[in-house]
């Protein structure tokens, strides 16, 4: 979801996947796209050479991004975020 | 195509990611080769959707967590591979769970992986996949010290050569 987080974090082998978050193999009731996305992370499994590998899978997200963007966010602010929030709007 | 890690992140979320380099103590690369051929290996999965089975397993710990954000639930599941999409709850306060109820396989595709491993592309699948719950404190110290042991013996029982770890 976030390959550069997991390069700095030294992951040994990376997929990357452009999809909100929530989704790392697709779109829900897509076969083929979590095929797709699965059939990536098992060949960057068995076939990576060395540490720090990394392969982005190349598909964009087939919805609007502001919709996409809206969508994978919870209806209620996680309790961190929540925080967060109410410490910006205090004096 | 080079993805983009925060196209879906909040902008303001993103130096809490960017540019934080590794864990204290963790600052060179795990390196583990992995020798076998696909066809022959057993493969497990692991997602930090907070996946669990409702009818036999309690939920992730979200009371806690809602009154010490800080906080996230250490615990796992063994999720079966067999379980059905019906028999699957969510528990992960980060991320709207309304796909993630509608067709888990979008986090953990157990059932894509056994239908690999019956076209012979792997050699099979554990009969107990993974779930945690993603957000978790900074220090990590009950994963090191009691998650991922447990996590790491759980899936030499299951016979499992390769793990593909899924972050939600």
């Amino acid at each position: 979801m976030m390959p550069s987080v997991a390069e700095e974090r030294l992951a040994p082998r990376i997929v990357g996947v452009e999809f909100p978050f929530g989704h790392p193999f697709g779109m829900p009731r897509d076969r083929a796209m979590q095929r797709r996305t699965l059939e990536l992370a098992l060949h960057v499994l068995a076939g990576a050479a060395r540490a720090g590998t990394r392969v982005d899978l190349d598909v964009e997200w087939p919805v609007p991004l502001r919709e996409a963007y809206r969508s994978w966010q919870p209806k209620v602010p996680s309790p961190i975020v929540r925080r967060m929030l109410e410490a910006r709007q205090a004096p | 195509m080079l993805v983009d890690s925060f196209k879906f992140l909040p902008r303001s979320f993103r130096p809490f990611y960017e540019g934080r380099g590794p864990f204290s103590g963790e600052e060179n690369a795990v390196w583990a080769p992995f020798e076998k051929r696909l066809d022959e290996s057993r493969i497990a999965l692991l997602s930090s959707a907070g996946l669990y089975v409702k009818s036999t397993q309690p939920s992730f710990d979200l009371e806690h967590e809602q009154t010490h954000p800080d906080w996230g639930d250490p615990s796992w599941r063994a999720i079966p591979a067999s379980a059905r999409a019906a028999g699957i709850a969510v528990a992960h306060l980060h991320i709207n769970d309304e796909d993630l109820l509608a067709d888990p396989e979008i986090a953990l595709p157990a059932h894509l992986l056994g239908r690999l491993a019956n076209e012979g592309e792997i050699g099979g699948a554990v009969a107990e996949h993974v779930s945690v719950m993603g957000f978790q404190e900074r220090t990590l110290s009950d994963w090191q010290s009691k998650t991922a042991p447990e996590l790491a013996a759980h899936l030499r029982d299951q016979g499992a050569d390769g793990l593909i770890l899924a972050p939600v």
